[in-house]
């Protein structure tokens, strides 16, 4: 095995613009599918069949079905529809759909968390519904589904190299730009491989501090 | 659509079921082996087990499925066939995962059925096998069915490498039609209905299990993919 440490150091300039590419995709991610979550959460509740069904089947179906997929409907069918969004933008809205899918079930389990006794409390002071959920509901139910919510942002963090494939110059895809200039495909993919496992592992330990300090 | 093209579409259906298959077999084998392990007496075993779950559950799928195509064929002088590639890449990836299932399951196990092995002075081996696994086994069902269903959704990642899987057929009848929103539905669909399907299975085989150890499933299961940091569910 040949390990060059000349094209290690070569490779670093595309690297670190790879990593902001990818970190820029995790944050804002991050933002659309806790936000989407928290919306088909709320929807989920609203006691009438018509929202429920429909609600329940497409995030279903989004849950079920492969995020590259996916991302390859809205960067090819959107522009045939005339709505044209730049890759980064694409795989932003993709990638927070598909995990919001996902949050939306911590936010379900954080709300059905919250003890019956907290909604009688919110009748019994007679509060209006908006202030009920915003006042009592939602912050407990949030605080105790952060962690949950963390891990999700760690998968993305993973699922992010997916959008190499509609053109986004992430990790990824600086590293297979370089390896097809060069000819050097050891360096760079191992380079981002142990990058990956070193964000996801800090990460992880930055969750399990963040747990300890609000489950109490 | 030409019937030209739905056969291009069925061959990928076929590339996507059997690479499911061989990583699921992969996949599961890893969990058995690196989860148990980490249950081992010795604490380097623990360690190199959880070595293995940290290293690869840190990583990107992709990443490893590139890993696995470009480095390891001059790093060690052979090159896979696709299939075998792609399915060492996923299997490894996902077999991290579930080995967090098989070492939580058999965690859950009363301790007191442990005990009373050690009681019986069953050797360890005799413990896993006639205590422990009867009972943590049927647990594991549900959560390893939601990872079949990460795991179907990773196989189309092999697509980028051009293996002719569901997704790359996918692509290919979009470049032959030059129009994407009806081939990338039926796609969707394919894998939505596969995803069902593998669902329905699971269920089955978690109600045969439980039955044979005296119990009955949950009514509901919400499909809630699998922790990433240990310690968080």
């Amino acid at each position: 095995m040949k390990w060059d440490w000349s094209a290690v150091s070569d490779f670093m300039p595309h690297f670190w613009d790879g990593l902001l590419v990818t970190l820029q995709i995790l944050v804002l991610g991050s933002l659309v599918s806790f936000g989407l979550g928290l919306v088909w959460a709320l929807l989920m509740r609203v006691p009438s069949r018509w929202v429920t069904w429909p609600i329940g089947v497409v995030t279903e179906f989004v849950r079920n079905t492969p995020l590259l997929v996916q991302l390859f409907f809205l960067f090819y069918v959107l522009p045939e529809w005339n709505i044209t969004f730049s890759a980064l933008t694409t795989g932003v809205v993709a990638i927070g759909l598909h995990y919001s899918t996902y949050t939306m079930q911590v936010y379900r389990a954080g709300i059905e968390g919250v003890p019956v006794g907290q909604w009688e409390a919110a009748t019994a002071l007679n509060l209006p519904l908006r202030r009920t959920w915003t006042a009592i509901i939602l912050p407990q139910a949030i605080r105790r589904v952060v962690p949950a919510l963390g891990n999700y942002v760690i998968s993305m963090l993973k699922d992010t190299p997916l959008l190499m494939a509609i053109t986004v110059l992430e990790m990824l895809g600086e590293a297979r730009l370089f390896s097809q200039q060069n000819f050097q495909f050891t360096e760079p993919l191992t380079v981002i491989g142990v990058a990956f496992i070193i964000i996801s592992y800090l990460a992880s330990l930055a969750l399990r501090a963040l747990e300890r300090r609000l489950v109490h | 659509m030409t019937s030209g093209l739905w056969e291009l579409v069925l061959q990928g259906v076929w590339v996507t079921v059997q690479l499911l298959f061989f990583s699921s077999l992969l996949a599961t084998a890893v969990s058995f082996v690196v989860g148990i392990a980490r249950t081992h007496r010795l604490w380097i075993v623990r360690f190199l087990a959880g070595f293995y779950t940290e290293v690869f559950r840190g990583t990107s799928a992709l990443v490893m499925i590139f890993w696995v195509f470009f480095v390891l064929p001059p790093a060690f002088g052979w090159q896979l066939v696709p299939m075998w590639a792609g399915t060492l890449a996923l299997g490894l990836t996902y077999g991290a995962y579930g080995s967090e299932i098989v070492r939580g399951a058999l965690a859950a196990v009363d301790p007191a059925q442990k005990e009373g092995g050690i009681a019986l002075s069953f050797t360890p081996w005799q413990r896993m096998k006639l205590i422990l696994l009867p009972q943590a086994v049927p647990e594991m069902i549900p959560p390893f069915s939601n990872l079949l269903i990460e795991l179907l959704k990773g196989t189309a990642l092999v697509s980028i490498m051009g293996m002719g899987d569901l997704a790359f057929s996918g692509n290919l009848v979009r470049l032959a039609l030059q129009e994407s929103a009806e081939i990338y539905t039926y796609i969707l669909l394919i894998y939505f209905v596969i995803a069902f399907l593998l669902t329905r299975v699971m269920r089955g085989l978690e109600k045969k299990l439980k039955a044979g150890v005296g119990k009955a499933p949950k009514k509901k299961t919400a499909a809630v993919r699998v922790p990433e940091g240990s310690g968080v569910s």
